[in-house]
C-alpha cells in the first residue's frame, strides 16, 4: 500500500528536481568556509583571496559569469555537510571551495563522488582527504609535505630530544605520525607525543608536561588562528627562557597573527609551503594587492590556498571552453602547473594532490614587522603520506 | 450519587474536549503534507526542520508538561545519533526504521538512568545536573576516538534504504518524508499521552509539586516517566539526523545543540506542542536567509531577532495564533464560549 503511494511520488518529485543543469551561461562556485568560530581567521582570509582574484582577473572567463555563494559551516563538520548538499541540489553549484578543517571536508567527500561536483580543498591538510573522492584536489598542503621535512631538519640541526605536541584530530595525527618517523630516522628521540582536544584550547597543562621532560624543542602542530595561543601560554609558562625552541609546521607563526606573538618568536624555525616574505615579484604584488584590498590585513599561507583554488577553476574553464561537466573539469585540473605566490606549484595528475616548495623559515624582524624568512627550499614536495603507498 | 456521576461526565466530556482535534491543527498537518508537492527544492532543509522541531518536542514534553528545565538535552539527542551512525556504519542493523527504534532505546535507557539524578533538587540543581551529564557524555565520545571518530566525526556510514524500499536520495526527498512520518507518529503520541489522565497529573506536579502529592499524585515516578520518554524522543531526532545525512560528530553532543533545542522551544512557546515545530520553522528559516545575507556576522542578526521576539511575541510566536484559533474554533463551532485548554500550561512555562 505504502510503496504504491510513495514510489510515484518519489519519481515524480526527482523529475521535478530536475538535474544539475546550471543556468545558461553562469558558473556557480560553492565556498564552504569557517566565517564564525574559532577558524574564522582561515574563512576570512580564503575568500578575501578568492575575491582578490576575481577582482584582479575578472569575474567572466570562457564566456561564463563566475558567482560566489558563501556559506558558513563555522568548522563543524555536520554544518559543512548539509551545506554542501544545499548548494549542490538547491543552488546548484559547479565547484565546491573551502574546508577549513580536516572533518569539514571528509564529510563532504561522499557528496562530491555522488554528485561529481569538482571539490578543492584551500585549507585542510590531512593526507587522506583526496582519497576519500575522485572528485577532490587540493590547493593547500599537506602535515606530512611540511613535517617530515622539519624532521628531517631538526635532526640534522642539533635537535636531540623532542615532545610533540598536537591537537587530537586526523591533521594532528598526521603531522606528528610523519615528523616522528622522519625525526627518528634523523637520529632524534621523541621522548613524549601530547594530544591537545581540538575544541576549548588551554595550552597550558600540556606545556608544563612538556616543560617537565626538559626537550630541545617542541614539535608543534595546532589549526590555524590557535598558534597566537599556544605561543602566548608558552611565554608565559618560561619554555623560552628554558631554552626550549619551538618547531614544526607553519601553523604555529601564522603570518594572520605573526605581528601579535611578541619578539620571543623570533628565531623560531618552521617548515611550510607559503610566507608573506616569499621573494618573489608575483608574492609582492599579491601582498600589496591583499593588504590594500582588505585594510591592511597581512595574507597567511589559507590566503593562498583559495587564491589558487580560483586559478584552477578560471584555468579549467578556459581549457573546457566553459563547459561545466564535473568529468571534464576535473581532467583539465588534473595535472595543471602554474606559479603561485607561493613559488610554483602543480597538481599531480594520480592523486590529484599539491605538489609544491616546502621552505624552511626562521622568524625575523624586518621593516619593524615579524616575517617567516626562508632560507631553505625544498624543491617540488609530493605529498610523503602517499608517495609510501 | 448524582452529583459524582454527573462529575464523571463532566471530566469524560473534558477529556474528551482535549483530545479533539481543531481546525487550525489539520490545517497545520495538511500544510506540512502538502510541501512534498509544493517545496521538492526545500526537502533538505525542511527535513532538518523536521529533526530540530521533534528534538524541540521532546524538550517541550519535560520543560512545558512536567517543568523540568534541561541544558543537556543534546545528551540524548546525540546518544541517538551515535546509536544510528554505529548500527549503520558496522552493518548490524540495516534497515533505518528498527535501527530509529534502537537509537531512541538507547536514549531512554540513559534517559531513565540519569532521570534519578533529575529529580534531586529545583531548577538551578537541574540545570547544573543536566548540563554536566551532556560535557561528560560529550567528553567521553571524543576520548573513545576509536568508536566514535573523535572530532573527525563518525565517516563512512552507508544508509540502507528504508523499510528495504526508498533509497536515501541526493535531493532529501526521502529523508524529508520519512523524518515527517516520523514527526508525525511521534507527535500523534504525545499527544495521546499529555491528554491522559497522566499528562493531567504532570500538570499538576508542574504546578505545585506538594500541593500534587498532597491530593495523592506522585511526583516521582511520573517525573521518571516523561523523562524517559523524552529522552527516547531525544535520541530518535538523532538517530534521524544521522540517518538523513550519513554522518554524525560531535556535534550532535554540544552544549550547542541544547542551548539551540531550548530556543527553538521558546521561540515556539512551551507547553502546547506545536510550539518546538513551529519555533524550528522560523529559528531555521530566519537562520538560513540571514546566514546567506551575510555569510560573516550572521550570528549578530540572529541575536538581535531572538532578543525581539521573546521581547515583542511576550506569548511567544505560538501566541500570536490565539486570535487566529479562535476564530478557527468559531467557524467550526466546536467549542463555543470556552477557552482552549492547550493555552492553560503556556504560563509559566518559560524558564
Amino acid at each position: 500500500m505504502l510503496k504504491h503511494v510513495l514510489t510515484p511520488l518519489a519519481v515524480t518529485l526527482g523529475l521535478l528536481a530536475g538535474g544539475p543543469a546550471s543556468a545558461q551561461g553562469v558558473v556557480k562556485i560553492g565556498v564552504l568556509e569557517a566565517m564564525t568560530g574559532q577558524q574564522q581567521s582561515t574563512g576570512v582570509q580564503t575568500l578575501a583571496a578568492m575575491k582578490l582574484y576575481m577582482a584582479q582577473h575578472g569575474d567572466t572567463v570562457a564566456g561564463k559569469k563566475i558567482e560566489l555563494i558563501v556559506k558558513d559551516d563555522g568548522a563543524v563538520a555536520d554544518n559543512s555537510k548539509r551545506l554542501a548538499q544545499e548548494l549542490i541540489v538547491r543552488d546548484k553549484v559547479n565547484f565546491l571551495v573551502g574546508f577549513a578543517v580536516t572533518p569539514t571536508a571528509l564529510a563532504v567527500a561522499p557528496l562530491a563522488t555522488e554528485a561529481k561536483v569538482p571539490t578543492i580543498v584551500a585549507n585542510a591538510g590531512t593526507s587522506i582527504i583526496t582519497e576519500r573522492s575522485p572528485y577532490i584536489l587540493r590547493t593547500s598542503f599537506t602535515l606530512p609535505q611540511s613535517s617530515v621535512i622539519i624532521g628531517e631538519w631538526a635532526a640534522k640541526n642539533g635537535i636531540k630530544k623532542v615532545v610533540t605536541i598536537v591537537s587530537d584530530y586526523a591533521p594532528g595525527l598526521d603531522g606528528e605520525k610523519s615528523f616522528t618517523e622522519a625525526f627518528t630516522k634523523g637520529g632524534g628521540q621523541v621522548v613524549e607525543a601530547v594530544k591537545v582536544p581540538l575544541a576549548a584550547p588551554d595550552f597550558a597543562p600540556f606545556l608544563q608536561r612538556a616543560r617537565d621532560a626538559s626537550p630541545d624543542a617542541i614539535f608543534v602542530f595546532v589549526p590555524s588562528g590557535q598558534g597566537a595561543t599556544f605561543v602566548k601560554q608558552f611565554i608565559e609558562r618560561g619554555l623560552d627562557k628554558a631554552g626550549i625552541k619551538i618547531i614544526g609546521p607553519g601553523d604555529v607563526t601564522d603570518d594572520d597573527l605573526l605581528n601579535g606573538m611578541g619578539e620571543q618568536v623570533i628565531g623560531t624555525v618552521t617548515a611550510h609551503m607559503y610566507s608573506a616574505d616569499h621573494p618573489s615579484a608575483l608574492n609582492k604584488a599579491y601582498v600589496e594587492a591583499f593588504k590594500k584590498a582588505n585594510n591592511g590585513l597581512r595574507p597567511n599561507f589559507m590566503s593562498v590556498g583559495g587564491y589558487d583554488a580560483m586559478h584552477l577553476i578560471y584555468e579549467a574553464l578556459k581549457k573546457t571552453g566553459g563547459d561545466t561537466d564535473g568529468d571534464k573539469l576535473m581532467a583539465a585540473m588534473k595535472g595543471m602547473a602554474w606559479e603561485s605566490p607561493r613559488g610554483p606549484i602543480s597538481i599531480d595528475p594520480e592523486t590529484r594532490d599539491i605538489v609544491q616548495n616546502i621552505y624552511i623559515r626562521k622568524v625575523e624582524k624586518k621593516d619593524g614587522e615579524l616575517y617567516n624568512v626562508e632560507f631553505q627550499t625544498f624543491d617540488a614536495v609530493k605529498d610523503p603520506g602517499k608517495a609510501k603507498k | 450519587m448524582t452529583s459524582s456521576s454527573r462529575l464523571a461526565a463532566a471530566i469524560a466530556a473534558q477529556f474528551t474536549d482535549r483530545a479533539r482535534w481543531s481546525l487550525l491543527e489539520v490545517l497545520f498537518w495538511l500544510v506540512a503534507l502538502s510541501t512534498i508537492w509544493l517545496l521538492p527544492d526545500q526537502h533538505l532543509i525542511l527535513a532538518e526542520i523536521v529533526i530540530w522541531a521533534l528534538f524541540a518536542l521532546s524538550l517541550d514534553l519535560i520543560l512545558g508538561y512536567a517543568g523540568i528545565i534541561s541544558l543537556g538535552h543534546a545528551a540524548f539527542f546525540g546518544i541517538g545519533a551515535y546509536t544510528a551512525g554505529l548500527l549503520a556504519k558496522h552493518a548490524l542493523v540495516g534497515e533505518p526504521v528498527l535501527a530509529l527504534l534502537l537509537a531512541g532505546l538507547a536514549g531512554a535507557v540513559f534517559g531513565f538512568l540519569t532521570s534519578f539524578l533529575v529529580l534531586r533538587g529545583t531548577d538551578l540543581t537541574r540545570l547544573m545536573v543536566t548540563l554536566g551529564i551532556a560535557l561528560l557524555v560529550r567528553e567521553l565520545a571524543n576520548r573513545f576516538g576509536w568508536l566514535t571518530g573523535g572530532a573527525d566525526g563518525l565517516q563512512g556510514i552507508d544508509m540502507q534504504p528504508v523499510l528495504g524500499l526508498f533509497r536515501f536520495d541526493l535531493y532529501g526527498h526521502t529523508a524529508y518524508i520519512y523524518s515527517l512520518a516520523v514527526l508525525f507518529v511521534l507527535f500523534l503520541l504525545a499527544r495521546r499521552i499529555v491528554g491522559s489522565p497522566f499528562g493531567l497529573a504532570l500538570l499538576a506536579i508542574k504546578g505545585n509539586p506538594l500541593r500534587a502529592s498532597a491530593i495523592g499524585i506522585g511526583a516521582d515516578r511520573r517525573l521518571i516517566g516523561i523523562y524517559t520518554l523524552a529522552a527516547a524522543y531525544a535520541g530518535i531526532a538523532g538517530g534521524l539526523l544521522t540517518q538523513t545525512t550519513a554522518f554524525t560528530s560531535l556535534e550532535s553532543l554540544s552544549f550547542d545543540r541544547s542551548a539551540d533545542g531550548l530556543l527553538v522551544l521558546i521561540i515556539g512557546g512551551t507547553g502546547h506542542l506545536y510550539g518546538g515545530l513551529i519555533g524550528a520553522v522560523v529559528f531555521r528559516f530566519a537562520q538560513d536567509w540571514i546566514a546567506t545575507a551575510t555569510p560573516q556576522y550572521w550570528q549578530f542578526w540572529i541575536g538581535l531577532f531572538l532578543v525581539l521576539i521573546v521581547l515583542v511575541g511576550r506569548d511567544r510566536i505560538g501566541g500570536w495564533f490565539t486570535p487566529l484559533r479562535r476564530l478557527a474554533d468559531r467557524v467550526g463551532a466546536w467549542r463555543p464560549g470556552k477557552t482552549r485548554p492547550t493555552v492553560l500550561p503556556g504560563q509559566g512555562g518559560a524558564p
